[in-house]
């Protein structure tokens, strides 16, 4: 059992949480994630790694709200005991000195690739963070970006323009490009097609480029297949052969149908929660 | 004498194909002792080398048919720690029955139901004793991976007072035999029972624990005077066929994960979904694409087997080929997948198929099947399962220095030692032989133990 040790609310859709896990949060490195798994009916929740502190042998992750189980993830406060929590699973993101690195995070992107952003800092390279959000309501981790010394240059941007520049962090991404930015590496987390947006940019400018892909997992010990994506012609596993891959190499049209896959199943699951908690997610 | 076997009663297939609950129920203790009483006694006891662990199968049968179970049970547990498992899922006609005198004469003895027998009644009866340990030990052993084999292995050495630690990947423990084996055939019940008897043993179960991932080998030999690596042969082996990819489209690791560790028949109660299915095709038919094919139709689906060669050469157990074949399994034989074909959204919607021939069999092997040239045609699916096999998972190898394996990935050990290229490392069951059966697994895990003590000796 792993107790809740806190959990903030960052806006309507997504709760920071913090939980005990001295074993992961010693070994946990950029770019990994954790498993976690609520009680003994609940499914196996792949997130990702956003901080820790090993004196108090804790973990912290972002979730966003999308369905049954985030949802009733949201109803566990401080305190709880979460069943399992499990990790670090995947390979850790490659973290060497590349010259200069831009680490794109769309939506609860951001706070994934945060930590990748500071280990790249700290490996000597110049990074550029550009994180964007549909709205100014859901705009996360911006005062902790600016604090921390991770970013040279911090682009933020909404879909709608109500806080920071208006348009998608791939506009952003192709405007510094055009500007004749000389970028070593691109960095990109977030929604599957941004992510795919972005590998077509960058394709174009033959900018190497790093996705992590968020395919729809169930064990995460590789032993079932459940997560398996097309890159560079083989079938990779993204939980232990990711979930980082070159964003060049994704099959991301396949990659993009497959996490659909449990869409009518997930919609039930949402339907009935809802009904049994009024009030709750809506 | 009669020639013939009593008969095990078994549930309807109308009655069971709407529920996970077991098939056969097994014997009651008088039809067990009937059953008992017709071997033969035989003084070679052929019946013995059938059995890859040697259990004294006459002495147990005639205990049984003295109507002293505890003394069977005894005998049975002298070599196998988990009868109520092995008496289920072993291909006995293929080991300690194939074999049987009776087999001439009428049938075998139902070796298999008997075992289980006196597993059930013990249990349900309350007649075992305690473990008895030896005085504890100085020395600590790590397991990893809590299959048979590991648990086998465990049993011994924390019974012979050794300090045992076990590391297991999942949130629960019994691999395949867990999240494999559907409960229809292996209630989780018997198996959690099983696992008792481990913690009685004083074994530390640590679940969530994936060596090579998130704990390193380096670090375990720090801690432990010797480790047994028991983690199973559990990747999954897809075809490299086109469309393989698309939704509704499972490996066989999946699609039964999914319904028994995870409870997705269950689901919404529990979270972890599976896709709604009218018509699935498994490929293979193996126990594996048994256990998929049956539990499909328990999700209330047409299950269709589609494999290459006939009936008669598969290596499923005969019981298990008979249930599907009870419950309304179609069996497509002669038949091989050449791709998968999509609908616009993705989803599989049609196989196409080749037709085949077998061709002579090679010395002692089964015949190899022949694709037929322009026979292809196409069967609508909704959803595909693979059951083509499994090869060990590389997250243990690729992570442990100086433990050499195979171009495919089974661990290469030392027939005598049972020790892998790293000293001090042991290894056995699937990780080593690649897909095998729950009492070969076992049979290592023992062999490994007693290996063990001899090295810590
Ligand atoms: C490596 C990895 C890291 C992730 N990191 C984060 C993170 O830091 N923060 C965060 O909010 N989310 C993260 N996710 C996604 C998160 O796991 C899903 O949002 C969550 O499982 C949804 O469950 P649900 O029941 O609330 O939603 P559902 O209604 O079940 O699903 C909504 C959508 O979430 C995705 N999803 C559903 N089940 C799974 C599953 N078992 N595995 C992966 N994706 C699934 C699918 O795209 C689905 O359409 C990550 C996923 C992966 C694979
Ligand atoms: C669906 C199915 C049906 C079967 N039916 C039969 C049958 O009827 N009869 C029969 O005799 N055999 C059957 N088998 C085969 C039999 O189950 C296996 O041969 C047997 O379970 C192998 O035992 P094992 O202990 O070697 O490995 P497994 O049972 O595979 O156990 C290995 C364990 O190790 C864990 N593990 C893996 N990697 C790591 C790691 N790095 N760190 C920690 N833990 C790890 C796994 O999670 C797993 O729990 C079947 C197999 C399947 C899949
Ligand atoms: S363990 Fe298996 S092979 Fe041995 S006697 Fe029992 S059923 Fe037969
Ligand atoms: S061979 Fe058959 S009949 Fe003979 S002892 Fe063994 S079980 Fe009994
Ligand atoms: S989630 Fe099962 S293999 Fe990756």
């Amino acid at each position: 059992m792993h107790e809740i040790v806190e959990k903030e609310k960052l806006n309507e859709e997504m709760t920071s949480l913090e939980v005990e896990a001295p074993l992961v949060a010693e070994k946990i490195k950029p770019g990994q994630f954790i498993v976690i798994r609520m009680h003994e009916k609940g499914e196996r929740i792949p997130l990702t790694f956003y901080k820790k502190d090993m004196k108090k042998g804790t973990v912290t992750m972002i979730y966003q709200k999308i369905g049954k189980s985030t949802c009733q993830l949201d109803t566990y406060e401080e305190g709880d005991q979460l069943q399992d929590v499990v990790g670090p699973m995947g390979k850790p993101a490659e973290i060497k000195k590349y010259g200069t690195v831009v680490c794109i995070g769309g939506g609860v992107g951001t706070p994934e690739v945060f930590p990748v952003a500071k280990a790249l800092e700290e490996a000597g390279n110049e990074v550029i963070i550009i994180s964007g959000f549909r709205n100014k309501d859901l705009v996360i981790c911006d005062s902790e970006i600016e604090e921390s010394t991770c970013a040279d240059s911090f682009y933020l941007c909404t879909d709608d323009g109500s806080c920071g520049r208006e348009g998608f962090t791939s506009d952003l991404l192709e405007e510094l490009i055009e500007e004749g930015k000389n970028i070593d590496l691109v960095h990109a987390v977030g929604p599957p097609i941004m992510m795919k947006v972005i590998a077509d940019i960058t394709e174009r400018h033959d900018i190497p480029t790093k996705v992590s892909l968020n395919s729809i997992m169930l064990d995460a010990t590789g032993m079932c297949g459940s997560c398996r994506v097309e890159v560079g012609g083989e079938m990779k596993l993204a939980c232990v052969d990711g979930p980082e891959f070159d964003a060049h190499e994704v099959n991301f049209e396949e990659f993009m149908q497959r996490i659909t896959m449990f869409e009518k199943q997930e919609e039930k699951a949402m339907k009935r929660w809802k009904e049994e908690h009024e009030g709750c997610c809506e | 004498m009669n020639p013939k076997r009593v008969k095990v009663p078994e549930r309807s297939p109308e009655e069971r194909i709407d529920d996970f609950g077991e098939v056969p129920l097994g014997y009651s203790p008088d039809q067990a002792v009937e059953e008992a009483k017709r071997c033969l006694q035989c003084k070679k006891s052929p019946c013995i080398s059938g059995c890859p662990v040697d259990i004294d199968i006459p002495k147990f049968v005639n205990e049984i048919a003295e109507r002293d179970f505890k003394d069977a049970l005894e005998t049975l547990k002298e070599v196998n720690c988990i009868p109520a498992i092995t008496g289920r899922v072993c291909p006995q006609e293929e080991q300690c029955e194939a074999v049987c005198v009776m087999d001439k004469a009428g049938d075998p003895i139902n070796i298999g139901k008997l075992e289980r027998f006196v597993a059930d009644y013990a249990r349900e009866n309350d007649l075992e004793e305690p473990p008895e340990v030896e005085e504890v030990k100085e020395e600590k052993v790590a397991i990893i991976g809590s299959g048979p084999s590991g648990v086998t292995c465990a049993a011994m050495l924390a019974q012979d007072g050794y300090q045992v630690t076990m590391f297991e990947a999942l949130h629960e423990p019994g691999g395949v035999l867990k999240y494999g084996i559907p409960e229809f055939r292996l209630p989780n019940e018997i198996i959690d029972h099983e696992l008792e008897y481990l913690e009685q043993l004083g074994v530390d179960m640590k679940m969530n624990r994936i060596v090579g991932q998130n704990v390193d080998l380096d670090e375990l030999e720090e801690k432990f005077d010797a480790i047994y690596v028991a983690t199973g042969a559990g990747a999954p082996r897809f075809l490299g066929l086109e469309g393989e990819d698309l939704k509704g489209v499972y490996s066989a690791n999946e699609f039964l994960t999914r319904i028994n560790l995870m409870k997705a028949y269950k689901f919404p109660e529990y979270d972890t979904p599976i896709t709604h299915m009218k018509k699935v095709g498994v490929i293979g038919a193996g126990n594996v694409a048994m256990d998929a094919a049956r539990s499909a139709l328990r999700m209330g689906a047409e299950s269709h087997i589609v494999y290459r060669r006939t009936t008669e050469w598969s290596p499923a157990r005969n019981e298990e080929i008979e249930h599907a074949k009870e419950e309304g399994v179609t069996f497509d034989t002669l038949c091989n997948p050449k791709r998968f074909i999509g609908d616009e959204e993705g989803w599989v919607k049609e196989m196409e198929i080749y037709e085949c021939e077998l061709e002579e069999p090679e010395e002692d092997g089964r015949p190899s099947p022949k694709v037929l040239e322009d026979t292809e045609h196409k069967k609508e699916f909704d959803t595909v399962v693979i059951a083509v096999g499994q090869t060990p998972n590389k997250v243990f190898y690729e992570n442990a220095e100086g433990v050499d394996v195979k171009h495919w990935g089974g661990i290469i050990i030392d027939e005598e030692t049972r020790m892998s290229t790293r000293e001090g490392v042991f290894a056995g069951g699937d990780a080593v032989s690649g897909a095998a059966t729950v009492i070969l697994a076992m049979g290592d895990g023992r062999k490994a133990a007693l290996n063990i003590m001899e090295y810590l000796a």
